[in-house]
């Protein structure tokens, strides 16, 4: 068995019992990264010797019984905009092409402690800004399901860096279903905490009220042992919250007798792609086989959660990159003749076209005589937003809806009108305007072959419901997976006989 | 509602936002946030007199601390992301004449 083939926990234990070395590990990832990543374009660098010398250093301190965590020697991807020290950071922009910072995100330091190894940074849409991972200044991530189709965004350099085993798991980040979408389009597991779980210090913002770092992973126990790693009350975000408990991994049990799931029938209407909800539906019913009590509900304001989100987001995005003005950091326009100039002339040539659309109407909702017409409109629609899921949570501990509305668009085809790829976020936003946690799980395939993703949310600080439904349904998949290429294979063997 | 995104409008916006946009940009812009407010427009149907605003998800109020340094200093390594430097400064275009 290929090590690639290993999921981060199993990886760790296999290093834990000398079985495999952290440098075999690392190498086996970077070879995996030469051989596939031309194509795939996961990264936008690579630190090759970092992660060997690395290596070596974590392999000793495994030895000497200094390092013994589950995460301890395995390879992983950060997403572009998560500070790493003496590591290129670029957010996917051109205004940063050659920024380092000279520090490292809370959560990628947490990780180190844990022993884990940096690879790469990993593609992304421009500041996040983007469900395609297309608007990058570095070219864009394809789908390694299928390279015509995008991975989602805005973390699909890191969900197809974990689908294409070019890592054993990566950070993502998610504002408006960042993790969870992409995860969606790429099959693999992603999940966005409650707000305030992990800390944003490094975390270059592009809207801070609703930005979380989370993992990106091969399965749901992978998702829970990077949070368990990752989560911690940090004095260096004021946003941080001190939580009880931190043993997520505890909630790894197939059983979920007694939990009640909610379905908002909203969620399945005309938007939605046959295949997707069919998978969705059928996760459902896995999850009633096992003992969980299923039932519709309506959840309102649905459609109202897209435009408040992204008046808000731009709000805070419009103040956010206020600071990219060709002074501190990185990219500054040429032969400007004043200060005035230089600004203006490096944020119009540094900024790509997403974002640049974001910071215009983050400027004009905050701007003297529309900021109550627009941005406290939204922020009162949040309230009434947030309102509902609590009525809902009142009902049921887990609410379970599709990822995205279909599977990963063909390339190409989602830039063509904005307010449409705004649409594909339908089912992620509000999770993030009322700041749950919630989690992208793999529950089929569509006709082409792509996968599709179930969303699990729940109640602020409840990540465990949404980790044991998860681990539920992901048991079960994989059950019926076995028995389905168990029963191809007897037939084969009739057929031969 | 969207009339309102006019010439002015854009280039006063493009003032606020420090952005230098051509006149195609400036169109392009122009018809985008318009359709975009179009769309945004919809929060109009619910009513929200008698709602808080909801800045933040849980109830944040200023975080204090000592006024103790804890970090090193990092001036050489954040200088040498700057794009233009003098000494320990950052150098700019002149501001006055």
């Amino acid at each position: 068995m290929s090590i690639l083939s290993l999921t981060a926990v199993e990886l760790g234990r296999k290093i834990k019992a000398k079985e495999v070395s952290v440098s075999e590990a690392v190498e086996a990832v970077l070879a995996q990264i030469e051989t596939y990543d031309k194509e795939y374009n996961c990264y936008i660098s690579v630190d090759r010797e970092g992660a060997r010398t690395r290596a070596r250093k974590v392999q000793k301190l495994i030895d000497s019984g200094e390092l013994t965590g589950q995460l301890a020697g395995v390879p992983m991807a950060v997403k572009d905009n998560i500070c790493t020290k003496g590591l290129l950071t670029t957010c996917g922009s051109k205004i940063l092409e050659s920024f380092v910072p000279t520090y490292s995100a809370q959560a990628v330091l947490n990780l180190e402690n844990a022993g884990a190894v940096i690879i790469g940074k990993t593609n992304m849409d421009e500041f996040a800004m983007g469900s395609t991972t297309e608007t990058s200044a570095f070219g864009v991530t394809k789908n390694p399901w299928n390279t015509q189709h995008v991975p989602g965004g805005s973390s699909g350099g890191s969900c197809a860096a974990v689908a294409a085993d070019e890592c054993f798991f990566a950070l993502g980040s998610d504002t408006g279903g960042s993790i969870r979408q992409p995860a969606s389009f790429c099959g693999v597991t992603g999940l966005k905490p409650t707000y305030g779980t992990v800390s944003r210090y490094g975390l270059v913002a592009y809207a801070s009220s609703l930005d979380q770092i989370g993992p990106v992973a091969k399965d749901v126990t992978d998702c829970a042992a990077v949070l368990e790693a990752i989560a911690s009350y940090d004095p260096k975000d004021s946003t941080s919250i001190k939580r009880d408990d931190y043993d997520f991994a505890l909630a790894l049990t197939e059983d979920v007798k007694g939990l009640r799931i909610g379905i908002p029938k909203d969620y399945f209407t005309d938007g939605l792609d046959q295949n997707v909800r069919a998978a969705v539906q059928s996760a459902a019913r896995l999850l009633e086989e096992n003992g969980a009590f299923v039932e519709e509900f309506d959840l309102s304001l649905v459609q109202y959660a897209i435009p408040a989100y992204y008046v808000i987001a731009s709000a805070e995005a419009g103040s956010n990159l206020a600071r990219f003005d060709g002074v501190k950091y990185a990219y500054r326009s040429k032969d400007s003749k004043g200060l005035h100039e230089m600004y203006k002339k490096t944020r119009s040539e540094g900024f790509g076209e997403e974002v640049r659309r974001r910071i215009m109407l983050g400027s004009f909702v905050l701007s003297s005589g529309y900021y109550d017409a627009y941005y406290l409109k939204a922020l009162r629609t949040r309230k009434l937003i947030k309102n509902e899921f609590d009525k809902a949570f009142e009902k049921y501990d887990v609410i379970l809806a599709p990822a995205a509305p279909t599977t990963a668009p063909r390339l190409g085809e989602s830039l063509i009108d904005p307010v449409k790829m705004y649409l594909s976020d339908i089912y992620t936003v509000a999770v993030n305007l009322a700041g749950l946690p919630a989690m992208s799980v793999p529950c089929g395939v569509d006709l082409k072959g792509l996968p599709i993703g179930v969303q699990l949310i729940a109640d602020c600080f409840k990540e465990k419901n949404i980790i044991r439904a998860g681990y539920s349904i992901e048991q079960a998949v994989s059950r019926e997976k076995c028995e389905a290429a168990r029963a191809a294979e007897s037939k084969a063997t009739e057929a031969r006989n | 509602m969207a009339d309102i995104i006019t010439d002015e409008m854009i280039d006063y916006v493009s003032i606020l936002a420090k952005l230098e946009l051509t006149p195609a940009e400036k169109e392009q812009a122009k018809n985008d946030m318009a359709k975009m407010l179009d769309y945004v427009d919809m929060l109009n149907e619910l009513d929200t007199s008698g709602t808080e605003p909801m800045y933040h998800v849980f109830p944040v109020s200023n975080v204090f601390r000592e006024d103790v340094v804890v970090n090193g200093d990092d001036s050489e390594g954040m200088l040498k992301n700057a794009p233009e430097r003098k000494d320990n400064f950052y150098k700019v275009p002149r501001t006055v004449d």
